[in-house]
């Protein structure tokens, strides 16, 4: 019934403004001089609205983007990011300007007449040309950092882990002294073992199973994801890191953190972020928060897709031996 | 021969309709309620990402057993935004966009009396008609309609398991989407057919309108995506009916291991976004044709580099064919591949970028009509580099890298093909309504709908790019399960008051386009003083279109402000005087 009222507001509005069309309709429906005139200064002051919402956005949103990376591979991305968006903000300006500056310049006049101007080979030459070297250049740099970013060969000594994805959590599994993960499929899942790690493979026998990921502050991490469901996709966006992870499959990512957690809680950005999330928060009367890094599901994967989280601890070589020994191996936690 | 003038009943002319102009108002109707309908959802699952756990009216109104006490739930919410991408997409921008405009101009602007064949014409809406319906039914299945979003990737669309949505709601997904798939098939073979084979005695390919020119390639690439979305569905449909192993393999869900083995979810991938991607320019195409059309009527000025905008219209379609794997840059693909198609997806840039910098030289030193359909189409343009820009962040593999996924990629995608293809759209109603209906729409109205519908859509994609690049990713039902988004309200909400604000402005639009068919003023022959062959029709429709013999093309569309004439336009039917060279 109440969906009945809602529709019948909305036929209301649309049938009053098709009275006021009654009104507007004594005007001739083709726009005249002054219509253009009007609406000629309209784009003008469109034009100069948007550069403010633009600027705007960039002065009051700065302050919840992502900081710098956190990783020796993401310091490379986001030189390369800012170049890229250093670029399109100076073309979007540009571009902006001549679309909504001629649009008021040359906004239509009785009587005058348009210039037939239909081909110029020269200014077509310079337009295709242009961004293609501007584009060749991107594609050359992107291309060297996507490759050095993807290419695991030449890890020194990389600390291997396995990220295990499933309808709604994370798990990981850590690779243990032999620094390599037993087989798993999903059809080992039983009972404690609910990443399906094959206990026959001896590789397996000093595999982790942890709910926390430890990372050592400049020692290589090569992750292996696998899903037991559907697709997932593991973000670490503080890293500028992301897989997605695929049943039947094993995918790989792999980079180098260069800040510990407690380094970056005193990150000048992430000091800013925090005191205003823990403004909000203290409004809304919720706990105080701290930073942590974050692992979350990036990939549309059902209901509770939206709090499908692990946290991610950055830490110095020390703290992490003295953690991962804490940490039982897969063969200790079945035969408990 | 326009003498076959059969009797006609209400049956054969207003719902078996063969005439293609009035298979292009049923598109274009059904296209608008479609509309209505990919809008209000969207505008329902914006109010639960300003304002989670907020009880609304409206959603206890119209979400029934999906919501409790006025909040939608997390499955509702997933179904909304893949029922909102996939009629958008789709039964708007693809069937009511492309359906209404190829249908109406391409046999007016070519000079030909119908459609190659009417009868497939006819076919193709009510496939499409069909096709609603069953996407319409799907809403009311009791687990809900699809929720794996509008890109469908199994194993979540396959399992009911994994979502109740992708129960019966899916199947009726995948059934309407087949038909679908038919009818749009119908549809652009019969508009390849009549651009070849039926253009009027002068009408050179040289001589074609942009918008013809648009359509036909449109409709190539249709041609040749379009089949395999149907056969990524029907594979699909066997995954999940007949227990195949196409995409699944090793899955544990709800405590068993299924049977699947030996699938991967990534080749649904390649071939949902072999059929993806060209999709875009399926969508985008149209549109700019569109564009090229106004902006050159309203600018009163020739479009600046006609052949450089067949060119780039063809460099787009084809590389818009080897560019899909861009979707699929961090799915475990190889990445060697992706490098391949990073290289062929900024590639694309250059194309786009001709066709920019022409529509700009075409408003430099005109004399600009600001008419309704001109504004929508300077919009477009505006809209169309905003959003393109972003592609080069996005089409970099190493740069996707962070952004794959979260609200940058909404926004950028929502501004160059949502926005720009709708304002596409909005511009051709504004600008053949004349054409359709024999009357114009209001002129008041329509600035009014322009400007709020400019400042909304700005209002609401601008500052989603902050929120993408602060990491929030997309599809998510609420941000509050990590504090470390909590500064990010703010920003929603604005968002939300904005995408409020720009859907009550299509209420103008809807209220101008009924008003209009009834009462707008009579139109005459051509309003808008243009050079295309369709302002030579009657304003009342008549079948076979022209009532004498099919009048012959002397030149090309935009001789518009061409010295040495008295008028600043010059119809296509005009021959050329002694000594004048064709430009």
């Amino acid at each position: 019934m109440l969906a009945l009222i809602y529709i019948l507001i909305g036929i209301f509005v649309a049938s009053v403004i098709w009275q006021l069309t009654n009104i507007f309709n004594l005007k001739t429906p083709i726009a005249d001089d002054s219509d253009n005139d009007q609406q000629g200064k309209l784009m003008f002051a469109f034009m100069v609205a948007f550069y403010a919402l633009m600027i705007y956005c960039f002065w009051a949103y700065s302050e919840v983007l992502l900081p710098g990376a956190s990783s020796e591979e993401g310091l490379r991305y986001d030189n390369l990011y800012l170049i890229t968006m250093v670029l399109i903000l100076v073309v979007q300006a540009i571009m902006q300007f001549l679309i909504f500056y001629f649009s008021y310049k040359y906004r239509g006049i009785k009587n005058r007449k348009a210039l037939f101007y239909a081909d110029s080979h020269k200014l077509e030459t310079i337009w295709t040309i242009t961004p293609a070297v501007v584009l060749a250049g991107i594609i050359i740099y992107g291309l060297s950092v996507w490759t050095d970013i993807t290419d695991v060969s030449d890890l020194e000594d990389p600390l291997v882990i396995e990220v295990y994805a499933k309808q709604f959590q994370w798990e990981a599994r850590y690779a243990g002294d032999d620094n390599t993960l037993g087989r798993a499929n999903v059809r080992n899942i039983k009972g404690i073992n609910t990443m399906g790690v094959d206990m026959t493979d001896t590789n397996a026998a000093d595999d982790i199973p942890v709910r926390e990921l430890h990372l050592v502050k400049g020692r290589p991490v090569i992750f292996k994801f696998r899903s037991q469901d559907v697709l997932h996709s593991a973000y670490m966006p503080h890293f500028r890191a992301q897989m997605n992870c695929v049943p039947g499959m094993t995918t790989q990512f792999a980079f180098t953190p260069n800040k510990t957690t407690i380094e970056m809680r005193q990150d000048e950005m992430i000091v800013a972020k925090v005191e205003n999330i823990n403004k909000i928060r203290a409004e809304k009367g919720e706990d105080a928060y701290e930073f942590d890094y974050l692992l979350l599901c990036n990939k549309i994967c059902g209901a509770s897709h939206y709090n499908m989280q692990m946290k991610i601890v950055v830490e110095e070589e020390a703290d992490f031996n003295k953690w991962i020994a804490e940490q039982q191996t897969i063969t200790e936690v079945i035969n408990k | 021969m326009s003498d076959h003038h059969h009797k006609e009943t209400f049956i054969t002319k207003y719902v078996f309709s063969q005439d293609h102009k009035m298979i292009s108002k049923q598109y274009l109707v059904t296209g608008i309620f479609m509309g209505i309908i990919g809008v209000f959802m969207s505008m329902l699952f914006r109010l639960q990402i300003a304002w989670p756990d907020h009880s609304f009216s409206i959603i206890e109104a119209f979400l029934g057993n999906h919501q409790d006490g006025g909040v939608m739930s997390p499955d509702i919410y997933l179904a909304l935004v893949t029922i909102h991408g996939t009629i958008m997409v789709f039964f708007v921008l693809t069937a009511g966009l492309s359906g209404t405009f190829s249908n109406l101009l391409i046999p007016l602007q070519i000079g030909a009396r119908d459609m190659a064949s009417g009868f497939l014409n006819m076919v193709s809406y009510w496939l499409f008609f069909l096709s609603s319906v069953l996407m319409l039914v799907s809403l009311f299945v009791e687990a809900g309609p699809a929720s794996a979003g509008w890109t469908i990737y199994p194993p979540l669309s396959a399992l009911p398991q994994a979502i109740p949505g992708s129960g019966a709601g899916m199947t009726l997904w995948l059934v309407s989407m087949a038909i679908f798939v038919a009818s749009s098939l119908l549809g652009s073979l019969n508009y390849i057919v009549t651009v070849l084979n039926l253009r009027t005695v002068g009408m050179k390919m040289t001589r074609l309108p942009l918008t013809i020119w648009a359509f036909f390639i449109t409709a190539i690439i249709g041609v040749v995506s379009f089949p395999v979305l149907l056969s990524a569905a029907l594979l699909l449909i066997f995954d999940r009916s007949f227990g195949t192993s196409f995409y699944l393999s090793d899955i544990f869900i709800d405590g068993g291991v299924l049977h699947y083995q030996g699938g991967s979810p990534i080749l649904f991938e390649h071939l949902f976004w072999f059929l993806g991607h060209p999709e875009v320019y399926i969508v985008l195409l149209p549109a700019l044709g569109i564009t090229s059309e106004i902006i050159a009527t309203n600018s009163r000025k020739p479009i600046f580099g006609y052949r450089a905008m067949i060119g780039s219209i063809i460099a787009i379609a084809f590389l818009s064919t080897i560019v899909w794997g861009h979707h699929m840059f961090i799915t475990g693909m190889n990445p060697f591949l992706g490098s391949v198609f990073t290289f062929t997806t900024l590639l694309i840039a250059i194309p786009s970028a001709v066709k920019a910098f022409n529509y700009i030289t075409t408003l430099w030193k005109g004399n600009l009509q600001f008419n309704p359909a001109m504004l929508f189409s300077i919009g477009l343009v505006s809209t169309f580099v905003s959003g393109g820009l972003t592609g080069l962040v996005l089409g970099d593999s190493a740069l996707d890298i962070n952004v794959h996924d979260t609200y940058f990629v909404v926004a950028h995608f929502h501004l160059v093909m949502g926005v720009s293809a709708i304002y596409g759209m909005f511009a051709g109603v504004y600008h053949w309504f004349p054409k359709m209906f024999g009357r114009m729409m209001n002129k008041t109205l329509g600035y009014w709908h322009f400007w709020l519908t400019a400042i909304a859509a700005y209002g609401v994609f601008f500052p989603m790019h902050f929120v993408g690049l602060a990491g929030l990713p997309r599809r998510y039902y609420t941000n509050t399960a990590f504090p470390y988004f909590d500064d990010l309200a703010d920003i929603n909400v604005i968002i939300t008051m904005f995408a409020l604000f720009g859907g009550a402005a299509q209420l103008i639009f809807l209220a101008n386009f009924f008003f209009s068919i009834y009462k707008g003023k009579k139109a005459s022959k051509n309003p808008w003083k243009s050079n295309t062959l369709e302002w030579t029709t009657p304003v009342e429709h008549i079948h076979g279109n022209w009532p004498g013999a099919i009048p012959e093309v002397h030149r090309w569309a935009y001789d518009y402000s061409k010295p040495g004439h008295d008028d600043d336009f010059v119809m296509q039917t005009v021959p050329l005087k002694d000594g004048e060279e064709e430009s």
